[in-house]
């Protein structure tokens, strides 16, 4: 599984940078998210794909069977993925806020600090 | 130890809270701690005199052999009792100095903090505790001196001072660095038990110049003494107390400390006694150049820093006894002259010396006050002072370098010092009364206090010195020293060469106070070289960074943020590329074990990624970004990750929520590029893809390392009591990671809330 | 102000107090079942985003009773405060205790959690009440 996840990274990587590329400032904003899934995907899959074996300890107090997913990049993962939202939401409010004085969505022009 | 040194932290955070209870009584509830670490010291004293000194250590990083400790013996007790006595008093004459200031709240906070910083830095062992404390002491000292943030002369004061100790700060810290590397521990009392391995290794020269570095401008030595004067922008108590009692003696302190390690060797001797003479005169000098009270006082406290450096330099039991001896007499005469000089100026409502006169009607306990410590200051018999500066004189000439050097400058500071003296402490207070902004009268009792006690202090050990020399100053001295040191003060040493250089210096230092006005022009002729001393080249150091600024943002900043990203991922794909394919070669190991559901869920995801590219409206592109989304949950689902997946599928939910509320205030997507730009984008866009698949693919193939998460999935219930490894990895076994990103969190929060809020009341008040 | 359509009011009524009950069952669950603090407080933070979209954001505001601000701070404190009980123990800093009270499991590990689960219902909700007022004042 991991190769096709590894074209579907490339993907969405390729296409998030496309979307930061553009001169439109709300599509900025999409190619965020999408390279913050692009990254947290990353982390999942080099750490190794484990099929149905959750890292959690069974409560009766079977042990674990001898392949479990790795739990720490899950735990990495997971606060990745909340605070990309933080600074999504930062990032949105900023834009916004920048749009309201300036008035434009045009990168381009808004090239200099003072307008 | 600990409860001592940060019970002051503690206590800043609560001072909002005390304020509004206690009401004007604040200042006298909050300077019952320093009172409290005061005694708590004198209890320690019997028992850090005989056992040598306390230790205490708390765990903080073991696994990189940091922790934080403490270590107090008799040069700690003499600084911590310095600090915390005339820290109780500058609280209480702040009360009555700042009494109603809308801001007093604030200026407790503030001292408090740093009085436990500097606490920390005199009891610290490990190196990096002190170097923490001493940044801190830094911070809060630019903070206390920018106190009146509206004046824009303080702010620059502030920005002076923070920047030149913190240009010190960085050297400090390569030398405390090379000083781990040197001595092979973090812990000053192991360090310094080997001080002969120390002075001996190769790296002996370039540690010591950065050490000195951090010391030298700390404590205002030449050429970096400009910051201290101009440091005069604060409220007199933190003048009193940070800038002549205590922070400024940092430096000394480190200097003392280090001294049993890398005293002793030639390097140390000449720069120290070097340094020490010229900032002495340089200081003495600029003393009697200026009216502002204040300034007077600033330059007469680089003079003492410069006698401490300078008698270090020296070395020997003499000295060292003399060092300590000194350095208590001028923190109790100085503070108490500060203190007076606050007095003065909340009174009579000027700084200026010339301004006021004949003011010992109107203020008499003031005028005694400083009367009796300028007594001291310029070493008349009987007080403290004369102790301290007969102890120098002795030292001096008994100097086993640069004897006449050093005789020659001293004689020379202490005359101009005696005039400093009485210009502070005549002046104002004889002669003709002289009409003054506010009508003078005596200054409240809160006021009186601290003065009155440092002056009756100063009387009582020009009388009785023994009564600090025995239980204070030996255990100091030997600390000093590393050498076990007897000390035995007195007042009188008969009719000798000390005598007579202390007499002749007090008759030309009358003079020159008599004849001030006369010398002052005299002075005046050559400010033009004055003028271009070592402020001026760090005025022309600032100026010159700006242009370096400005010149590179000129270069590097087109401001076209599609460049900076394009510049950045090709010098990213290119490097990383080349590496990949032509040093380490293609290696891949493709093999497929996949089911139909799974790869049905990864092109859903691919796809719709791709098509949020491709939409050509809004609310189109943000589904489609969702659906991605969605997939991305499933994948981690079908892979034994459910905490991801219910997380991952929540944070789309409200995305979603937060893009409707912003996105659609925003116009509609326009098409705003050349298709040669689309194809340009494209190509950046697809090589940085497939170089992202290839390093996957590569990563993959390689085993480096064993997983660390063995020890995790094994220990979680033992040690965690918990049977989500994941939840655990997250409060317990990596929780200031996630402390840490709690904290970005809110950063974040509080960054929306600013840029909405301030807008809105931007709008309400046009 | 009402601001919904009625089916949204209708299930908000419902919901949102069944998503702030399940949200305190995934916190308290979380160390031993798949949940936790950022888990829950997502599904919080979620559950008053719904509120506000039916009610608007004054009775949102009413229904928390606090500031999502003081949450962020009370949050932060609870986290960092969960790393001194260690220091008692004379362990290092973040190092988990355990206490047995009344038959009840406590332990810094939990008081981290509800202190992470804190944080990110205020930080959440501080971005989406703020904008959602901001957006009203400018209407």
């Amino acid at each position: 599984m991991e190769p096709i996840m590894a074209v579907v990274i490339g993907v969405i990587y390729a296409s998030a940078i496309y979307m930061m590329l553009r001169r439109s400032i709300v599509k900025l904003v999409i190619g965020l998210i999408l390279i913050s899934n692009a990254a947290n995907l990353l982390i999942f899959t080099v750490a190794g794909m484990t099929r149905d074996a959750p890292p959690l300890i069974p409560m009766n107090g079977d042990p674990l069977g001898d392949v479990v997913a790795d739990p720490l990049p899950q735990a990495l993962v997971l606060t990745a993925i909340v605070i990309a939202f933080g600074v999504l939401s930062f990032a949105v409010v900023l834009i916004r806020r920048a749009y309201q004085i300036v008035r434009v969505d045009d990168l381009d022009q808004m090239k200099d600090t003072d307008t | 130890m600990q409860i001592a040194v940060l019970t002051g932290f503690v206590l800043a955070i609560l001072v909002p809270l005390l304020s509004r209870c206690c009401g004007s009584r604040t200042g006298l509830v909050l300077a019952l701690y320093p009172a409290a670490v005061a005694f708590w010291l004198v209890s320690l004293a019997p028992e850090v005199l005989q056992s040598g000194g306390i230790y205490f250590e708390q765990a903080w990083a073991p696994s990189l052999g940091l922790s934080l400790s403490f270590w107090l013996d008799g040069l700690s007790l003499l600084f911590g009792l310095l600090i915390s006595g005339i820290g109780t008093l500058i609280i209480i004459y702040a009360s009555g100095y700042l009494h109603g200031h809308p801001q007093l709240a604030r200026f407790y906070v503030l001292i408090l903090s740093f009085m436990s910083s500097m606490l920390g830095v005199v009891m610290a062992d490990g190196l990096m505790t002190l170097f923490v404390f001493w940044e801190l002491t830094s911070i809060t000292s630019y903070l206390l001196i920018g106190f009146n943030h509206e004046d824009a002369a303080a702010r620059k004061s502030a920005l002076q001072g923070l920047l030149v100790t913190f240009t010190g700060g960085l050297a400090l810290l390569s030398g405390l660095i090379l000083l781990n590397v040197v001595g092979g521990s973090w812990s000053l009392q192991t360090l310094l038990s080997d001080g002969e391995a120390l002075r001996e290794h190769a790296l002996y020269l370039p540690m010591l110049l950065c050490l000195l570095g951090g010391a030298f401008t700390k404590s205002a030595q030449f050429p970096f003494h400009f910051w201290l004067p101009n440091a005069m922008a604060a409220p007199t108590p933190v003048s009193a107390y940070l800038h002549s009692a205590t922070m400024v003696k940092a430096g000394i302190y480190l200097m003392a400390r280090l001294q049993p390690g890398l005293g002793g060797t030639e390097a140390w001797m000449t720069i120290l006694c070097v340094v020490g003479a010229i900032t002495m005169v340089v200081g003495a000098f600029l003393a009697i150049r200026f009216t502002g009270i204040k300034k007077v006082l600033a330059y007469s406290t680089i003079m003492a820093l410069g006698t401490l450096t300078m008698l270090l330099g020296i070395g020997g039991e003499a000295a060292m006894i003399a060092f300590v001896t000194f350095l208590a007499a001028h923190s109790l005469y100085k503070g108490a002259l500060f203190m007076v000089a606050g007095a003065l100026d909340h009174e009579t409502g000027t700084k200026d010396i010339d301004e006021m006169g004949g003011l010992r009607r109107a203020m008499p306990v003031t005028a005694l006050c400083a009367f009796v410590a300028a007594l001291s200051l310029g070493g008349v018999i009987p007080l403290f002072g004369f102790v301290a500066k007969e102890l120098m004189f002795e030292v001096v000439l008994d100097a086993p370098r640069f004897t006449g050097f050093l005789i020659g400058m001293s004689l020379l500071a202490s005359v101009l010092v005696v005039a400093a003296a009485g210009i502070v402490a005549l002046r104002p207070f004889f002669g003709a009364l002289k009409p003054t902004p506010k009508e003078p009268h005596e200054a409240p009792l809160a006021m009186l206090a601290g003065p009155c006690v440092l002056a009756c202090l100063s009387l009582v050990l020009g009388f009785m010195p023994w009564l600090a020399g025995g239980p204070l100053l030996a255990p100091a001295a030997s600390a000093v020293m590393g050498a076990e040191v007897v000390t035995d003060l007195y007042l009188w040493h008969g009719i000798n060469t000390a005598l007579m250089m202390s007499m002749f210096s007090l008759c030309v230092g009358l003079l020159v106070c008599w004849r001030w006005a006369n010398v002052r022009a005299v002075i005046h002729r050559f400010s033009p070289i004055l003028d271009r001393g070592p402020e001026a080249v760090y005025w022309k150091l600032m100026d010159l960074l700006v242009r370096v600024a400005e010149w590179q943002t000129r270069l590097l900043q087109s401001g076209y943020m599609r460049n900076y990203l394009i510049l950045t991922l090709l010098t990213f794909t290119g490097l990383t590329g080349y590496t990949l394919l032509v040093r380490h070669g293609p290696e891949f190991d493709i093999t497929l074990d996949v089911r139909l559901q799974e790869v049905v869920v990864a092109l859903v995801t691919a796809a719709s990624a791709i098509m949020a590219c491709m939409m050509r409206s809004r609310l189109a592109a943000v589904a489609t970004a969702g659906v991605m989304g969605f997939g991305i949950a499933l994948i981690f689902l079908l892979f034994s990750a459910p905490d991801l997946a219910i997380t991952q599928l929540l944070i789309e939910t409200l995305t979603v929520i937060l893009l409707i509320l912003v996105l659609f205030r925003m116009p509609q997507f326009s098409s705003l590029s050349t298709p040669m730009e689309r194809a340009r984008d494209m190509l950046v866009a697809v090589s940085t893809g497939v170089l992202m698949t290839l390093l996957i693919l590569t990563v993959l193939a390689q085993d480096l390392f064993t997983p660390i998460s063995e020890y995790m999935i094994e220990n979680s219930v033992p040690l965690g009591h918990g049977h989500n490894i994941v939840n655990v990895i997250l409060v317990d076994f990596r929780a200031l990671d996630t402390l840490g990103e709690i904290f970005v969190l809110s950063l974040a929060a509080i960054g929306v809330l600013a840029m909405l809020r301030l807008q809105a009341k931007e709008k309400k008040a046009p | 102000m009402k601001t919904g359509t009625l089916i949204l009011t209708v299930a908000a009524q419902m919901l949102v107090p069944l998503q702030i009950l399940f949200s305190l069952f995934l916190l308290l669950r979380g160390h031993d079942e798949p949940g936790g603090g950022f888990i829950a407080g997502l599904v919080v933070a979620g559950a008053f985003a719904l509120h506000q979209f039916v009610n608007g954001p004054e009775a949102t505001r009413r229904l928390l009773r606090v500031d999502p601000r003081d949450c962020i701070g009370i949050g932060l404190l609870l986290g960092v405060g969960s790393a001194f009980p260690a220091w008692w123990q004379g362990e290092a800093f973040l190092t988990a205790q355990w206490w047995d009270v009344l038959g009840f499991k406590l332990s810094t590990p939990l008081i981290f959690d509800i202190g992470v689960y804190l944080v990110v219902l205020g930080s959440v909700l501080t971005a989406v009440i703020t904008l959602t007022e901001v957006d009203k004042d400018e209407a």
